[in-house]
C-alpha cells in the first residue's frame, strides 16, 4: 500500500480544455482526484517557468491542455504553446526529468471524455513513476514577492 | 503579504449548491481550513452563493468587514463569475477584485472519495486566496455596437432571423450562396402534421424580405473573411457572378425560352437531378429574387466563346445579361452574426444494401418531395423513373441516423416526414405504403395525432429494421420488383415484401463546409459536425464567442417549429446587444512596463492580432488594447518579464499554481 | 524474400484439394514465387476460439511466427484461414497481455513474433503478381461464351475485406473477364453461402445454398467460380437437396476461380483437380469442350 498519490497541475485553456473539464463534470464522470486546474485564457499563456515553479512546490507532473491546432480561440495560442513545450522537453531530459511528468494535449470542447481519460492515465504514469526527486523546503508564502522580477507594487 | 499595496483583506465564500458540492466535499472544514490562509478576514458556508441571500453575503460582508478581495468556491465560472462580479460591485468593490473558483465541475461531480474531494477543494480555495492578494482593480473596456446584423443562410431560419431583426428597424445583410433563398423548405410539398403547402406559408415570407427596406438580400453570395469583435465585424463578402443585371431583369423568362440549347439538358439542381434545366434558369417559379441565373459551367458562351446569344437577343432592351460580370467582393460591417446554414441530407450510396444508385427505383425522401410537388418535375403525379405508377411503396426510416456504421443520431424529423410521405403517396396514387421503422418517434405538438391518423388510413406499419433491398426474387409475385427484407419484430417473423418503388428516409448531417464555416466565424463545433451552442439547455443559440449566434438545423437536426422558434430566439439575442449600443470587453489585455522592456521585439511578432507595435522614440513595445484579445501568449515569451496580462499576470498565475499545491 | 509461404491450411488437404492444385499450378504457370510453410499447423479456424481463446490463438500465432522467421508473407487460399491469421494478427497488437502470454509460449518453441507480415488470399496476390495485364497476355484458350457466376462469399468481403470497397469491388469480376468469359450479374456475390449451418443446422444452411443457386440459374449462369473451400462444397455438394428436393433439375458446376483461370491458361485440367468435382464441368460449348479436354 502506497501513501504517495502524485499531485498534478493542470493549465487549461478557458475555451476548450476548461469548458471539456467542465462537460465531464456536467456528465458526472469520475477520475483520479490527483490533478488541481488551473484557469488560463490560452494555452499561449503557458510558460516552461509554470512547470518548474509546479515542480518547486511539490507538483509531481504538469498537464497542459489547449484546443485542437487550428481551433484556437485566439488563432495561434497553441502552436506557441507547442514550440515551448517542445523546447521545455528538451530542457528536461538534460535536467534528468523524465518526460512522463509534462504532458501537453489538445482537447476540444466536447472531448469531456478525453480530460477523464487523460487525467487518469497520466495519475497512472505518474504513480509508477514515483515522486519527482527535487525537493525543497517548504517556504512561508511570502516568498511569492520575488515571482517574475518587480512589478508595480 | 504584498498585494498591490494594500494589505489584502479576503472574505472567502464556499457555496454547498444544496448537497451537489456539499455532497461530496465537507464544506465546513474546507471553510474552518479558510478561515487560517493568510489574509482571510471571513469565511463562510453558504447552500446557493448564485442566489440572491447568497450574494448579499458578500455585499454586506465588503461593508462590514471592509473586504478588499473576494474568493468564491462554487461552480465553474463558465457559469457564474459574472454573477459574483456583479454582487462584488454592487458591494462596493471592483469586480476584477474577485477569483471564482470551481469545486463542483472539476471536484464535487467528478470523485468519488470524499477525503480526496475535500482536500482537493481545500489545495483549490488556497490557490484562490493566494492569486487573489495579487489581482488588481481593473476597468472594462465598453465598446459599441454597430445596429446591423449579418445573417448568414436564407433558408427558413435565416429568413425568419432576417425579418425579425428588420421589422426592430435594424438593417440586415441576409447572404444566401445559392441563387435562391428558401432553403430546404422551399423543396417541400406539405408540411407536417397540418399538411401546410410549404409554398404558401414559405413565398410570403421569401417576398417579405425581398421588400424589406431593412434587409439588404445577398443571394449567390458567400462570406470569405471575418475579422474583428463583438459589436464590430469586418466581414467580406463573395457575390458570385450571374452573369444577370439583378435590378434588370423582370423574371419574364423569355432567355431561357430563347436559348440555344432546344431541350434542357443539364440535371436541375433544384429537382435533385429529377428534372433537366438550361444553362440559363431559374431554381423553381418563385425563386427571390425573382431573377435568372446563368450557369458558366454548361453556357456555351461562358465555355467556348461561341454561341448566337439568342438570351440577350430575347431580353431586349431591358438589356439585363452581362457576359463580362466579375465576382464581387462587399465589405460589411455589423454589430452582430448568426448563422443558419443550414444541413444536408445523408447519401445513401454510403449504406449500399439499400440499393440507391444500384436500382432506378430507390429513392431518397427529397427526392420524392419533389415528385409529390405540384411544381416538382412530375407536376405532382407519383411517377417512377420507369413511367409507371407504382402499386406499392416501402419507405425505410433510419437510413443514415440511429446507426453506428454512419451517423449515431436520431434526425428526429424523419419518422414525421416519412409518415407525411406516406399520406402523400397514397393520396396521389393510390399505391399500398409500407413504413418500416425502429421506433415511430412523434414528440411533438399535434404530431402523435398525426401518426394515429396515418395509422387510419391503412399504411401498413412495420417494426423492423430493414436487411436487404434486392431484385433477386425466389417466389413468382417476386418477379421485376425490388424485395424489402426485413424482420417483422411485433410478430416475429422475416418477411420479404415485393414493392415497386423503395423511398430512404434519410437522416439530417452537418453541412460538408461546417467544419470550414466555423473556422471563419472563430466558433466550434460538436464532435459530431454541428455548430456547438453555448450550453444545450440554457444558451441553446449563442456560441463561445460573443456576438456570433446560431440558429436551425446547422445546430442540430430540427423540425420547422423548432427552427423557427431558434431563428426568432437567435434574432432577440442579437437585437439585445444592438440596442444595448455597447457591450463590455474583458479588461485582460496585456500592458507593458516600459521601464522594464528592453525592445527585444520578441513580443511583436507572436500577437495575432498585430495589438502590440513598438515605439521608436522610447524604443519599447506598446499594446494597442482595443486589439488585444487577452490571450496572454506575449506575457508567456517575455524574458524580462515586462508584459503582464491584466488578471492573469505571472504573480496571478503562478500563486495560484504554487497554492494548489498544498 | 524468397516467394510466398503458401498456407493451405487443412481444408486444402481434403475436400478442398483442387483448390490446393490448381492454385499452385496457377502460380507456377504465372511465375508467382511460392513455397509451402514448413511444418505449419492448423490455424484454428472452427470451434476452437470458443472453447479457449488464447490456446486458439496460439496456434495460428505459430504459423506467423513460422513465415516470421522465414521472413515471408504469407498467402492463404482459404478465406477462413486468412480471417483466423489476419485476426489473430490484430489481436495481438491490441491486447498487450495476450502478445506477452504468446510469445512465452512460442518462446518454449523456439519461435518469436515480429512485427506485422502481411497475410493475403491468391486473389491480391494475382492481381500485383504478375497484374491481369500480364496475364491477360498469357490467356490460351479464351473460355468465350462461358456465363460465369462470380461467387465471393462472405469472408472476403468482412470482417476484414481483401479491398477497400467490398460493395463496389470487381476484383473476381475483372479475373473472369480476363479469362475471356462472361461475367454474369449476381446481386449475392458476397451473401453467406451458410458455412458450417450445413452440417449444424441443416435446414438452415441448406436454404441459404437453395437462395444462392437458384439465383444462379435464374440469371443463367453456366458455372459458379468461388474464392473459398467452403463455399465450393456447400455449393456443390448440396445441389440435390438445395435444387433437388425443390423440384428443380439443373445442376450447376461449383469451381475455383483458380480453375477457371488455369484452363484460359491452356493447363491441363487433371493438374487443375478438375477431376475431383461432384458435379462435372463439361460444358457443351466446343471451344470450351476443347479447352476441358
Amino acid at each position: 500500500m502506497s501513501a504517495y498519490e502524485p499531485k498534478i497541475v493542470g493549465i487549461f485553456c478557458n475555451w476548450c480544455a476548461y469548458t471539456a473539464a467542465d462537460l465531464a463534470g456536467i456528465s458526472r464522470m469520475k477520475y483520479a482526484p490527483n490533478v488541481r486546474i488551473v484557469r488560463v485564457m490560452c494555452s499561449g499563456r503557458f510558460d516552461p517557468q509554470m512547470v518548474f515553479w509546479a515542480f518547486k512546490h511539490g507538483a509531481d507532473g504538469v498537464l497542459i491542455a489547449g484546443c485542437h491546432p487550428g481551433d484556437c480561440h485566439y488563432q495561434e495560442g497553441n502552436y506557441k504553446a507547442l514550440r515551448r513545450f517542445k523546447l521545455l522537453q528538451k530542457l528536461l531530459d538534460q535536467l534528468g526529468i523524465e518526460r512522463e511528468r509534462v504532458r501537453l494535449e489538445w482537447i476540444s470542447a466536447s472531448e469531456g471524455e478525453k480530460v477523464k481519460q487523460v487525467i487518469d492515465e497520466m495519475t497512472e504514469t505518474l504513480r509508477r513513476l514515483g515522486p519527482l526527486r527535487i525537493q525543497e523546503t517548504p517556504q512561508a508564502p511570502e516568498a511569492v514577492g520575488t515571482a517574475g522580477g518587480g512589478h508595480h507594487g | 503579504m504584498k498585494g498591490n499595496g494594500e494589505v489584502p483583506r479576503i472574505g472567502v465564500y464556499v457555496c454547498d449548491c444544496g448537497t451537489n458540492i456539499a455532497g461530496k466535499v465537507r464544506v465546513p472544514e474546507v471553510v474552518e481550513y479558510a478561515k487560517n490562509l493568510p489574509g482571510v478576514v471571513v469565511a463562510r458556508e453558504y447552500k446557493y452563493m448564485c442566489s440572491d441571500p447568497g450574494q448579499d453575503l458578500i455585499k454586506r460582508d465588503i461593508q462590514e468587514y471592509g473586504l478588499n478581495r473576494i474568493v468564491v468556491a462554487s461552480c465553474s465560472p463558465l457559469l457564474h463569475e459574472h454573477t459574483f462580479r456583479k454582487a462584488t460591485a454592487e458591494g462596493g468593490l471592483n469586480p476584477y477584485l474577485v477569483h471564482h473558483v470551481n469545486i463542483r465541475e472539476d471536484v464535487s461531480w467528478v470523485h468519488d472519495d470524499e477525503e480526496e474531494a475535500t482536500r482537493k477543494a481545500k489545495a483549490i480555495v488556497h490557490g484562490a486566496v493566494l492569486r487573489v492578494a495579487w489581482q488588481k482593480p481593473l476597468e472594462p473596456q465598453s465598446v459599441p455596437v454597430r445596429e446591423s446584423a449579418l445573417v448568414v443562410g436564407g433558408g427558413i431560419a435565416g429568413i425568419t432571423a432576417a425579418l425579425t431583426l428588420a421589422e426592430a428597424g435594424k438593417h440586415v445583410y441576409l447572404v444566401e450562396r445559392e441563387p435562391t433563398i428558401g432553403g430546404h423548405m422551399a423543396k417541400f410539398d406539405k408540411t407536417f402534421p397540418t399538411l401546410d403547402c410549404a409554398a404558401c406559408i414559405l413565398t410570403p415570407k421569401m417576398t417579405a424580405v425581398k421588400d424589406h427596406p431593412n434587409i439588404t438580400l445577398l443571394t449567390y453570395s458567400e462570406v470569405e473573411e471575418v475579422d474583428g469583435y463583438v459589436g464590430n465585424f469586418k466581414v467580406k463578402v463573395r457575390k458570385k457572378p450571374r452573369y444577370v443585371h439583378e435590378d434588370r431583369c423582370v423574371g419574364c423568362l423569355e432567355c431561357i425560352e430563347a436559348c440555344v440549347f432546344k431541350e434542357p439538358r443539364f440535371p436541375n439542381e433544384f429537382d435533385l437531378g429529377l428534372s433537366k434545366r438550361k444553362p440559363v434558369y431559374i431554381p423553381f417559379p418563385q425563386a427571390v429574387p425573382p431573377v435568372v441565373t446563368i450557369d458558366p459551367e454548361t453556357c456555351l458562351y461562358l465555355r467556348l466563346g461561341k454561341c448566337k446569344k439568342t438570351c440577350v437577343e430575347a431580353c431586349g432592351d431591358r438589356n439585363a445579361i452581362d457576359f463580362d460580370m466579375q465576382p464581387e467582393t462587399l465589405e460589411l460591417e455589423v454589430g452582430t452574426i448568426i448563422l443558419a446554414t443550414g444541413f444536408k441530407t445523408f447519401d445513401p450510396h454510403r449504406t449500399p444494401k439499400y440499393g440507391y444508385g444500384k436500382y432506378p427505383e430507390v429513392y431518397t425522401s427529397l427526392e420524392i418531395e419533389r415528385l409529390v410537388n405540384s411544381s416538382g418535375p412530375t407536376g405532382g403525379e407519383v411517377v417512377m423513373r420507369n413511367g409507371q405508377k407504382p402499386k406499392r411503396v416501402g419507405i425505410i426510416h433510419c437510413v443514415g441516423s440511429r446507426d453506428k456504421n454512419t451517423n449515431p443520431w436520431c434526425s428526429k424529423v424523419c419518422c414525421m416526414y416519412s409518415l407525411k410521405l406516406a399520406h402523400l403517396i397514397h393520396e396521389r396514387s393510390g399505391a399500398e405504403v409500407y413504413n418500416f421503422y425502429i421506433d415511430m418517434r412523434t414528440p411533438g405538438k399535434g404530431y402523435e395525432e398525426f401518426y394515429n391518423r396515418l395509422a387510419k388510413e391503412g399504411v401498413h406499419l412495420i417494426r423492423g429494421r430493414v436487411a436487404e433491398v434486392t431484385d433477386a426474387p425466389l417466389h413468382p409475385e417476386e418477379e421485376g420488383k425490388l424485395i424489402i427484407r426485413v424482420e417483422d419484430t411485433n410478430i416475429g417473423v422475416v418477411r420479404r415484401i415485393p414493392v415497386d418503388m423503395v423511398v430512404l428516409a434519410v437522416g439530417l448531417e452537418p453541412q460538408p463546409d461546417a467544419e470550414d464555416v466555423r473556422r471563419l466565424f472563430n466558433i466550434s463545433c460538436s464532435n459530431e459536425g454541428w455548430f456547438l451552442e453555448r450550453h444545450p439547455k440554457l444558451a441553446p443559440v449563442e456560441t463561445f464567442t460573443d456576438g456570433v449566434f446560431v440558429a436551425g438545423a446547422c445546430q442540430g437536426p430540427k423540425d420547422i417549429p423548432e427552427t423557427v422558434a431558434q431563428a426568432q430566439a437567435a434574432a432577440a439575442n442579437a437585437l439585445a446587444l444592438m440596442d444595448k449600443g455597447s457591450v463590455l470587453i474583458e479588461p485582460n489585455v496585456a500592458q507593458v512596463d516600459e521601464e522594464l522592456c528592453s525592445g527585444c521585439h520578441i513580443c511583436i511578432g507572436l500577437c495575432p492580432y498585430g495589438a502590440i507595435s513598438f515605439n521608436e522614440e522610447k524604443k519599447v513595445a506598446e499594446v494597442n488594447e482595443a486589439l488585444c484579445k487577452g490571450c496572454g501568449t506575449c506575457t508567456a515569451a517575455c524574458p524580462s518579464g515586462a508584459l503582464s496580462q491584466n488578471l492573469f499576470s505571472d504573480h496571478e498565475v503562478f500563486s495560484e499554481i504554487m497554492g494548489v499545491l498544498l | 524474400m524468397s516467394g510466398y509461404a503458401y498456407y493451405p491450411g487443412c481444408s486444402l488437404l481434403g475436400t478442398g484439394k483442387s483448390y490446393d492444385e490448381s492454385t499452385r499450378a496457377v502460380f507456377e504457370a504465372l511465375g508467382v514465387p511460392f513455397q509451402e510453410l514448413e511444418a505449419w499447423n492448423c490455424c484454428g479456424a472452427t470451434a476452437y476460439s470458443s472453447i479457449d481463446e488464447c490456446t486458439a490463438f496460439a496456434l495460428a500465432a505459430r504459423n506467423l511466427a513460422l513465415a516470421h522467421r522465414r521472413g515471408d508473407p504469407i498467402v492463404a487460399p482459404c478465406p477462413n484461414c486468412y480471417l483466423v491469421l489476419t485476426k489473430t494478427q490484430r489481436y495481438l497488437q491490441q491486447y498487450p497481455d495476450m502478445r506477452q502470454r504468446i510469445e512465452q509460449t512460442l518462446e518454449r518453441l523456439g519461435l518469436q513474433l515480429g512485427n506485422e507480415i502481411p497475410v493475403r488470399h491468391p486473389l491480391q496476390v494475382l492481381q500485383e503478381t504478375p497484374g491481369l495485364e500480364e496475364i491477360q497476355k498469357r490467356i490460351q484458350k479464351p473460355l468465350k461464351g462461358l456465363r460465369v457466376v462470380p461467387y465471393y462469399g462472405c469472408l472476403l468481403a468482412r470482417p476484414f475485406p481483401i479491398v477497400e470497397d467490398p460493395w463496389n469491388t470487381t476484383i473476381l469480376e475483372d479475373f473472369i473477364e480476363v479469362t475471356g468469359a462472361e461475367v454474369v450479374p449476381y446481386a449475392y456475390r458476397t451473401r453467406c453461402c451458410g458455412g458450417a449451418l450445413t452440417g449444424v443446422i441443416r435446414e438452415a444452411g441448406v436454404r441459404m445454398v437453395h437462395i444462392l443457386l437458384r439465383e444462379a440459374l435464374r440469371q443463367g449462369a453456366q458455372v459458379i467460380v468461388t474464392t473459398c473451400p467452403l463455399c465450393q462444397f456447400n455449393l456443390e455438394a448440396f445441389q440435390q437437396e438445395a435444387l433437388g428436393n425443390n423440384g428443380i433439375q439443373e445442376r450447376i458446376p461449383v469451381l475455383y476461380f483458380t480453375q477457371l483461370l488455369g484452363l484460359a491458361l491452356g493447363l491441363p485440367p487433371e493438374k487443375l483437380g478438375l477431376h475431383r468435382h461432384l458435379i462435372p464441368f463439361q460444358p457443351r460449348h466446343a471451344i470450351l469442350q476443347e479447352a476441358v479436354s
